[in-house]
């Protein structure tokens, strides 16, 4: 025990010993002539625009605090002022609040001048009166949200009928599409992940995070699933399937509540009815691994709900706290949920070709493939702005 | 690739780019009391102009936050105003006036705003350099020590040899060095010195300049000697005036190549926040001179009333009578003179006529009382 302990602890004494010699001699000073100047970067994480002006929740990183020393609002200095008052350490946050009377609909731009003279621009491209927390902008933000996931996915459910009269070939083209629509979403969770983390101040990494939450959320969902040594039901797989979907959808929502939230959607109706269109595709892939048996209504119940009630979790998040850096780390569990799922029915569907005509299998599998993608792809169109 | 991430994020007029979502935001908190907005496209009440102004004091909010510490900075904007540095002085045997002055190349770090640290080159650890003022006709020496860390030179927009011109090559002082310029002090006018080292842009926009004011001998212009006298430092007719000098500057903390900050004298809003005094009953005359760099113009507008303009200040009548706005390009410069011998005592606002400049900075009042003590 000792032993071990002097093994460890040696080390680590080493490595402090190490970092107080390198902070008491410097070696870096003196060949590069005494201190540059410090590292600095300012993120705006959260902007509130109310009947007190613009408030903006900045997120410091640099080799020293970083201290705002003037404000520009559409390149005018602006009063000020900072909770809390002292520097912004490294990686910390702190609210600026300037009594800056912004014009709804407008863009303004704020520019952070720091003590060194560096500055960093922040837009707002759309100004906007942020939501206020009341049972109203909840109750609308939970319909919508309703609409943007359970009703869709409880829509693409309708298809069960249909392809279970298809036999077979029905099942496997259904579980082909499925994992055509889940690589289309894996690919997109991914890409949104990477660009949220992006927008997170730089110094938390997000981005390297992002790789790592997902390939551990896959790992651990791997292992949830199969530590009893069992192969999946089909049920389990339907499970799976919608709660990778949901955290999907909770990205999804997010962007809605957040675009919401400062007026950038201002075509959100036809918004909504695009990702509602684009959504419907999930809820076949849902109940295709449930094609050979006969769930209850409320086991499709449940099903559409965990696909589609996160979207209104997500609306919630995006419309009234919203975080770069978690919205990464959230979309990235998503992504990762995603791939372990594409990977059930990958081997579900292998298994399940077995005899029979192969060429015929692959030809049902090729297309059904193709056809999920093309669906994510042309329904996502809609989506645009 | 089909991101909803990137589109959702992008505001209806296309406007924001990759750099956008941490700014569609919304939040929590500070919900206090206001009606009527929910997340839907209903019509919201703008925010009135003045609602939030209101209950800030000073120009509507518009102004820097807090003080700069003149003794940080080693020199005070509302004493550079009147701070002329009239040299050693020594009467040649030919009865002219020989004027010795010592002016010192540093680099040195000048608060121009606020809690805005800029790494500036100064003459005589200050910015503007030190005004330096003589009388036509004088001999002026120059003994210039550089103590910074590039070559520097002083370039004065005057009468002289080619030998004293202050350019790379003629009378350039390397760190450590020393150069004496010397020359006859003419014309008469309000000038400027600079240094005039290469990269120019950076030499001068970091802090190289001052005022350089040739005072008219009165008799030297017999036909206009009470106005040359009223123009000479130290005569009872020139007593009676309230003179300033006003350098007009800007600073690029960015090195963007524009600039964050402008001033005159160097302080951003320094005489908003502290006013310039000036008795009502005695008449005014600023030396106004442009240094800005990277703009292509400045400009200085006077509020409530009107001035006479002398360009360059070479002539002893006005070049411009009856005027509030004058612009002028780089190293130009000139003398304005009024009075507010006719108002009510109060703030009376000066400031470019560049909308741009008066919200990063050149903006001041004077504060014109019934008498100052």
């Amino acid at each position: 025990m000792t032993r071990t302990i002097a093994q460890i602890g040696g080390p680590l004494a080493a490595l402090l010993l190490l970092v107080a010699v390198f902070f008491a001699y410097e070696p870096l000073r003196k060949p590069f002539g005494g201190v540059p100047p410090p590292v600095e970067k300012l993120t705006v994480e959260r902007t509130v625009l109310d009947e007190n002006g613009i408030a903006l929740k900045v997120r410091a990183d640099g080799t020293e605090p970083v201290s705002v020393a003037q404000v520009q609002v559409d390149g005018a200095y602006w009063q000020f002022t900072q909770d809390p008052p002292r520097p912004v350490p490294r990686l910390a946050s702190a609210w600026i609040k300037i009594p800056y009377p912004w014009v709804e609909g407008e863009t303004h731009k704020i520019l952070f001048v720091t003590r060194t003279g560096l500055t960093f621009e922040h837009e707002i491209a759309v100004a906007w009166p942020t939501p206020k927390v009341d049972a109203k902008a909840v109750w609308r933000l939970t319909l919508a949200g309703i609409f943007l996931g359970v009703v869709p996915v409880a829509l693409g459910m309708l298809f069960y009928p249909a392809l279970k009269t298809g036999g077979k070939t029905a099942f496997q083209f259904a579980m082909a599409l499925t994992i055509g629509l889940l690589a289309f979403l894996l690919v997109d969770t991914l890409e949104g992940a990477l660009e949220a983390a992006g927008q997170a101040a730089p110094g938390l990494n997000s981005a390297i995070l992002v790789w790592i939450v997902a390939g551990l959320a896959s790992l651990l969902l791997w292992g949830l699933a199969h530590w009893k040594g069992e192969a999946f039901t089909a049920l389990g797989l339907a499970t799976s399937i919608a709660f990778a979907i949901g955290v999907h959808n909770l990205g999804e929502g997010l962007a809605v509540g957040s675009a919401f939230a400062t007026g950038a959607a201002a075509l959100g109706g036809f918004l909504l009815l695009g990702f509602t269109l684009h959504n419907v595709t999930e809820g076949v892939g849902i109940i295709a691994p449930l094609l050979e048996r006969r769930p209850s209504l409320a086991i499709l119940a449940g099903l559409a709900c965990l696909a589609g009630l996160p979207a209104m979790l997500g609306l919630w998040l995006g419309a009234f706290a919203f975080s770069s850096y978690w919205a990464a780390l959230a979309l990235a569990i998503g992504a990762g949920a995603i791939l372990q799922v594409i990977i059930e029915v990958g081997l579900l569907l292998w298994n399940q070709i077995g005899g029979g005509d192969r060429t015929k299998a692959y030809a049902v599998i090729f297309t059904g493939l193709l056809v999920g993608v093309a669906l994510m792809y042309f329904t996502g169109l809609l989506v645009q702005i | 690739m089909n991101n909803w991430w990137r589109r959702i994020t992008m505001s209806r007029r296309g406007l924001l780019g990759a750099g956008g979502l941490a700014l569609v935001v919304g939040a929590v908190g500070v919900a206090r009391g206001q009606q009527g907005s929910s997340v839907e496209h209903a019509p919201v009440k703008t925010l009135p102009a003045g609602t939030v102004a209101r209950h800030h004091a000073g120009h509507g909010g518009m102004l820097t936050v807090g003080e700069v510490d003149p003794a940080r900075n080693g020199f005070d904007p509302s004493q550079l105003l009147t701070d002329w540095d009239r040299g050693r002085v020594r009467v040649l045997p030919d009865g002219r006036t020989l004027r010795d002055f010592d002016i010192v190349a540093e680099d040195k770090e000048v608060e121009i705003a606020p809690g805005i640290i800029f790494s500036a080159w100064t003459f005589n650890g200050r910015v503007p350099g030190p005004t330096i003022r003589v009388t036509e006709g004088d001999r002026v020496r120059i003994r210039f020590a550089n103590a910074g860390s590039h070559p520097h030179t002083m370039h004065f927009h005057g009468i002289h040899a080619a030998r004293m011109d202050g350019v790379p090559g003629a009378g350039e002082a390397a760190p450590g060095e020393t150069f004496i310029y010397e020359f006859d002090a003419f014309p008469f006018g309000c000038h400027l010195y600079h240094c005039h080292s290469v990269p120019l842009k950076r030499h001068i926009h970091k802090g190289l300049y001052g005022a350089f004011i040739i005072d008219p001998d009165p008799a030297r212009h017999p036909e206009h000697s009470e106005i040359a006298a009223s123009r000479l430092l130290g005569t009872p007719e020139n007593a009676h005036w309230q003179e300033f000098v006003m350098v007009m500057n800007g600073f690029d903390t960015n090195f963007d190549e524009e600039n964050e900050v402008y001033a005159v004298n160097t302080i951003a809003h320094a005489y908003a926040h502290k006013p310039v005094a000036i008795d009502r009953r005695r008449p005014v005359r600023i030396y106004l001179i442009n240094v800005l760099e990277f703009d292509p113009l400045n400009s200085f507008h006077l509020h409530a009333n009107f001035f006479d303009y002398y360009d360059t200040g070479t002539t002893l009548t006005p070049t411009l009578k009856t005027v509030d706005t004058v612009m002028q390009c780089q190293a130009q410069r000139g003398i304005i003179e009024f009075t507010y011998g006719a108002h009510e005592a109060g703030m009376y606002m000066f400031h470019a006529h560049q909308s741009e400049f008066v919200e990063l900075g050149w903006m001041g009042f004077f504060d014109v009382r019934d008498a100052v003590a």
